[in-house]
This record gives structure tokens, sequence and C-alpha cells, in this order.
């Protein structure tokens, strides 16, 4: 994929060749530090324009993938910018899958103009109409899809496009760094502790 | 670089870069011979390899998504796959192998046990079991033992000898101590002493401290599917690769996609036929080759390599190449904890248990297996596939679940033995082509019933520890029929009966003088399906005898 900014590998490429594992080792926090600067500004970049989805579309997936992962307390796939990673999965490792897109928010279109003659729009919906909306299409391969790409733009790498600011990451409690120490988690630190 | 001309006969050409011929290769160009590997993958390096969850493919559950980085691409080499000789097979992901150099070595979990002295003789002890062709090896864990010892101190293997009452002997320590524990590990062995079993630290093919020059495991999380960046995961790639290219005497040539396996008129093997990476057909001459391209890739090798003295397939004149195919056959349980586990980080399993390694007749069948614990999968994969079953799909309690639940979940994993059915096998497809038009693997897998009534009982084990530990909701994994698998084993099995077995114990072809095999075809039993460590120590004696024989002028050649 060609990205803008630079990947975390790449940066990592950088950071580590030609250079030994003890000067890393001493290093290491600098690096770090670094990576994470590196990381940041490459989350930070403004999404690109749509390259598959029409605006419109990207309206109606943008709301269908908000009640997938919806925001409460927390921001759900809409905050993670879900809907620019499906557009780019559709142009290239995905690209098989845009007649399923074209014809999947054409029946949506259909459930909800079926169901709430008056709104005319999926994303026109309130959020319990939405819901329902989605219950009602919840067994169909197009769900299937959007859920699985909903779910991948929330949690895969931000060099896809979703992900933003790693909110999915955030949310599970994934830290994503190339280096931990131990004690890594309650009952190991406890053990610690102990022995 | 060195580079040999395909017209000059090497003395070996070795077929496949991974754990076996990684070994093969470091051990017969150190031996002062010439050795060209044809590797049908890439020659990645440590600064290719990345943590990105969709360049790595998921073949257990649909959708198998995600991309084949690091292994074979089903969409260039199509499996096909039944369940029995009667159904007509279809196109279908079965089987999983490490394409590129290192092979399975780069990307597996590292877990490196070693056989159990019972491993290779369970014939004899247990007896028959009817409708399974469980045999001996023809080789025991004495002759064994001292190349699984130099598997661990040339590989760099970490762990504690002693620690497990069930390890088989062994003539020295590990060369590293066992990385950190992790909370799985704590919460196994708090299971494990509530219960009155034994567990102990893990032994992995990945560096607790630094060395040869190599890099210590800095703990990132990504080992299962993922290569190590930091060159500590101790693959084929990180550690006995090198050291072949550093004889001036090894070629490894990425890329090379063998068709076939070339003999004269006398039924030796004068070379390799194989497509380079632009899809031209090269053929490399050799004195006597050593085939290491898995438990799958080989017997399929061997079908291909038809004439007119071997009309069923190279070394096959007793039909029994690609029979007995052994699988991935485990079980578990998934459990959630009160506090953050944060199984995300580090090596995969700390903590394993052999209490049920051995088959036992009061459970009523053949079968034992090894237990770990792990999270056992990344932030997809985990939101897809690994969620309580009553989660809802979707919404604020599918988010819900995905914020409290990643880094509580733990799941009890067992590793179990899988008995060789002569009917479960690799042939070829006869209508299905690969994208060099030759015929496709065809996968025949069905699990002898001992195979499942085992699931069943480890699957009750796991609920029991995952109890024991104190887990505040726990799930089976209900027994399932393997038909996907990522551990391929026993279709040129070792003998010493020409008439029962593909290779003798020096894994050299009954059929084929200088044709010596060596993977995870070779072996007889599974074991408990972790076999790369014995697939390594078994190419270390291969090696070394073939050394020996080459030396002394007992490898007939074409020439």
């Amino acid at each position: 994929m060609d990205e803008p900014h630079s990947s975390r590998r790449e940066f990592l490429v950088r950071s580590l060749s030609g250079v030994s594992s003890a000067w890393l080792a001493l290093q290491w926090p600098a690096v770090l530090a670094a990576h994470e600067h590196a990381r940041m500004a490459a989350s930070s970049s403004s999404p690109a324009a749509f390259q598959f989805l029409s605006a419109e579309q990207a309206i109606e997936v943008d709301a269908a993938a908000a009640q997938i992962i919806p925001a409460d307390d927390t921001p759900g796939a809409h905050e993670a910018h879900v809907v620019y990673f499906v557009d780019r999965a559709l142009v290239t490792f995905d690209r098989d899958k845009q007649p399923n897109y074209t014809q999947g928010l054409k029946d949506l279109q259909a459930k909800v103009v079926e169901m709430f003659p008056q709104a005319g729009k999926f994303s026109a919906l309130e959020a319990a109409q939405q819901v329902k909306v989605l219950q009602a299409i919840e067994h169909s391969e197009f769900f299937e899809l959007l859920r699985l790409h909903t779910i991948m733009g929330f949690l895969a790498s931000p060099e896809y496009g979703g992900n933003y600011q790693q909110i999915g990451w955030n949310l599970i409690g994934f830290e994503n760094k190339p280096v931990y120490s131990p004690p890594f988690g309650y009952y190991d630190a406890e053990y610690d502790k102990g022995h | 670089m060195t580079k040999f001309e395909t017209t000059t006969a090497v003395d070996f050409v070795v077929i496949g870069a991974g754990a076996a011929g990684g070994v093969v290769a470091k051990e017969l160009s150190t031996a002062g011979f010439q050795v060209v590997v044809l590797e049908q993958g890439p020659y990645l390096r440590a600064e290719d390899f990345d943590h990105d969850e969709l360049k790595r493919k998921w073949l257990f559950a649909p959708p198998y998504i995600g991309q084949d980085v690091l292994t074979n691409d089903h969409a260039l080499q199509p499996n096909t796959f039944r369940k029995t000789e009667k159904e007509k097979a279809k196109i279908f992901p079965s089987v999983q192998y490490g394409r590129c150099v290192g092979g399975g070595s780069v990307h597996f979990t590292a877990n490196f046990w070693r056989f159990h002295e019972i491993d290779f003789m369970e014939r004899s002890r247990w007896g028959a079991v009817e409708g399974a062709g469980l045999a001996d090896w023809p080789i025991t864990y004495a002759d064994l033992e001292p190349y699984y010892t130099k598997a661990e101190w040339d590989l760099g293997v970490s762990g504690l000898a002693g620690a497990s009452p069930f390890d088989p002997p062994r003539s020295k320590p590990y060369p590293l101590p066992p990385l950190p524990v992790k909370s799985s590990g704590v919460l196994l062995d708090r299971a494990a002493q509530k219960l009155g079993l034994h567990s102990f630290p893990a032994p992995l093919a990945i560096l607790s401290q630094p060395y040869r020059g190599r890099a210590a495991c800095h703990h990132c999380g990504f080992c299962i599917f993922f290569g190590c960046e930091w060159g500590a995961k101790s693959s084929a790639l990180a550690s006995v690769i090198p050291m072949a290219e550093d004889t001036g005497r090894c070629e490894i040539r990425s890329g090379s996609y063998v068709s076939r396996i070339s003999t004269d008129k006398r039924g030796r093997v004068d070379g390799v036929a194989y497509f380079d990476l632009q899809r031209n057909e090269q053929f490399q001459k050799a004195k006597a080759v050593v085939l290491c391209a898995n438990g799958a890739e080989s017997p399929r090798l061997l079908l291909l390599s038809k004439s007119n003295l071997f009309p069923d397939g190279l070394a096959n004149s007793n039909g029994l190449v690609g029979k007995y195919l052994m699988f991935d056959t485990d079980s578990g349980a998934t459990g959630i904890f009160e506090h953050p586990l944060n199984e995300y980080k580090s090596v995969v399993v700390s903590r394993v248990i052999h209490d049920f390694y051995d088959a036992d007749p009061k459970r009523g069948y053949y079968g034992g297996g090894g237990i770990d614990a792990r999270l056992g999968s990344y932030p997809i994969e985990f939101a897809l596939f690994a969620l309580s079953p009553d989660t809802p799909k979707w919404g604020t309690g599918f988010k819900k679940a995905l914020r409290d639940d990643y880094n509580r979940t733990l799941m009890v994993f067992t590793h179990l033995t899988s008995l060789p059915v002569e009917a479960n096998s690799i042939t070829l497809d006869p209508e299905v082509k690969d994208a060099w038009g030759l015929p496709a693997m065809r996968v025949t897998y069905k699990n002898h019933p001992d195979d499942l009534k085992n699931m069943a009982f480890f699957t009750e084990k796991a609920l029991e520890l995952l109890e024991a530990a104190g887990a505040q909701k726990k799930w089976p994994v209900p027994p399932h029929e393997s038909e996907v698998s990522v551990h391929l084993m026993g279709t040129c099995r070792m003998g010493n009966d020409p008439k029962t077995s593909v290779t003798n114990k020096y894994h050299r072809a009954h059929d084929v003088p200088n044709l010596f095999i060596v993977d995870g075809s070779s072996f007889v039993t599974s074991g408990r399906n972790q076999p790369t460590c014995t697939i390594q120590a078994l190419a270390y004696r291969a090696a070394d005898n073939i050394a020996r024989m080459a030396k002394s002028g007992e490898i007939p050649s074409s020439t």
C-alpha cells in the first residue's frame, strides 16, 4: 500500500539498520519515544478522499459501522474512521467485494424504506431504528461482511486507514509496543512479589 | 554469496529450507559438501517482519481472511480436501506450512518439546489399535538423544532441565534459562498445584538471553504466525541458515518451485527440475537429494516424480508414499479471569503440563497429550472468534466484551495424539492444478475415533484446570474433526521393513540409494502434536549419517 507516512516497520528498520542489540538496549527509551512520535504523526494525518465508496454510500457505511461498534463512554467505529478502512479495503485486498457493497447498500436502503417509509436513508434513522434495521438483516451475507470489515477496521494497524489514533487498540487494552518487560500482567506481578 | 552451476552435479540438493532442510544444509556444508537448497518461498530477513495482523492468513475458521505472506498461497497452490476416499475432494485450504527460507520455523510458536521415550515404542507397549497403523519407530529415544541435545545447543533453546518429572533423560541441560513466567503460567502453576499435577517452564526455541551473537527476546508478543524481527526466535532462518552460508559451500536458491526429482535409467537420482521465479524450468544436477519439503509437499513431490522405473511415483514401490497422514489434533477450553493477564505480551506460553502425556488404558482408548495456556489470538482474531459464546455479535454488548475481556481471557490448549490411519493421505488431485500446471495436493483426512475421545478427555482437563485456576467464567472448545493442519506428519514413514515403510532408519529411501527424506513425513507416530523439535533432531541425526555414508562412498550417484 502506498502510504503518505512512514509505517511502523519502516521506522523500525531505519532505526535498527546497522545497529547492535547492545546499543539498542541502551538507547531503547529514546528509540521508543521517537517511534511513538512517528506513530502519532502517522495517525494524525487527515483522511484521504474515498476511492470506491461515493460520499452517500460512505455515510451509510459509517452509520451502520457505528451501530456494530457504537460510541458510548468510549469512542466506537465512527470515531475510529472504520469507513476509511472499508473504502481502502475495497480498492486493495478486498477489491472483489465491491459488488457486495454496491448490492448490500441497495438492499439496506430497501429494508429501511420497508420498515420506516418516512426516513428514506439508514443514516437518517434514530439510533433505535437503526438497530432494528440491522437486527432485520443481521443474518445476511452483507451484514456479515460489514461486521467483519468493521472489526478489522477497528483493530487492524492504523496504516490501513481505520483504528484512528489506535482507538480500537486502546479500547481492548492492546499497547502495540515492540518491547515489553516483565511483569506483564496482574498474576505474574503478584507472583514476583511473593518470590 | 556462493553460487553453483545447474549443469554441474553438486554433492547434495536439499529440497526445502525449513526446520529440517536448514539443519541438513548446515550440517552437510559444514562437513565439506557442496549444497544447493531449493526453496519455493522468498528469502525474507528479520527486517521484513512486522506485527500486521492482516498479513497473517487465518485458516482455522471461516472467512479465512488475511494474506499468505509467510505460508503457502492457496490462490496459487490450491488443496482439495475430503474426509474419506469415497468422497469427491473439494477445493479447501486444508494444509498450511511455512513458505519462505526458514519454513514453518519462522512463524511457529516455538514450543520445543522433546518426544518422550514412549513415543518411539507405543505399538510394543500399547498393542495394536483397531483401524490404525500404530507402529514402533526404527529408532529409540536413546538413539535420538544426542541429536536433541545438538539441536537445542545449535539452534538456541530456553528451558529448565529436570523441571518436569516426566522429562526423558537428557545428556545436557538447556543452553538458556526459561523465559519469564507470564500470568498464564502463574495460573497454570496454581491450577496444577491444586490438582496435584506438575507444570514446568515451557521449553521454547526462543532466546531468553543473547546467544551466539543473536539478540534475546524483547517480549513483543508476535511469535505465532509472525517472523521474529529481533532474530530471537531460533528459526532455521535465524540460526542454521547463516551458518550454512558462512561455509561458502551452500547456496540458498529461493523462489525455486520444485516440480520433479529426476532419476536415471538405473533408478538413481540425477537432479531436480524446478521453476524459477519467472516460471522458467530449470534443472539442477545433483549426486544425491535430501527431500525436506514437509509432511505434505514431500509425498506430493514423490508422487509427481513418476517415471518408467517408478510408475507410481518415486520411492513408492510399496504404495505407502503419502499414507498415514497425521494432522493437528487439539482441544481446549477458554476462561475469563478477574484481573488483567496482558497475555498479548511476550512469548505465547510459559508453562506446560505433561501429566497426561502417556496413553492410559484406564481411559478406555489410545491417546495422550500435553497442555499449555495462552491467549491464543491477536486483536482482530479475538473479536471474531474468541469471545464467549453468549456474547452479542455486535452493538453495545459486543463492544463491552471487547473492552473487558481481551486482557482477561485465557485458553488452556491441549496438544494431542493423531493416530496414523492408512486411508488418511496426501495424493494428487485428478482434476485441480496449481498455478504451475502441476496436479494439486489432495488431502484425505478423518480422525480415528480414539482421537475424538481423546479430545473430549482433554477438554474436560482444560475445564478442570480453568476452574482450579479461579476462572470467573469458562467454556469448552467442543471436540471437532480436524480438517486443517499446520503439523504435517507420517506420509513417508521410516522403518526397518521395506514393505511397511518408505525410508530406512537413516532416512534413505528403500527404493532409491541416493535419495533421503527427512521432515515431518518421516514420523511413525505423531508425538503430542508438537513436532518441530523432533523434526530437527531427526535432521541432525540424518545429516550426520548421510555425511558419514558420503565420505565412505556408500551413496552411489548417477554419474
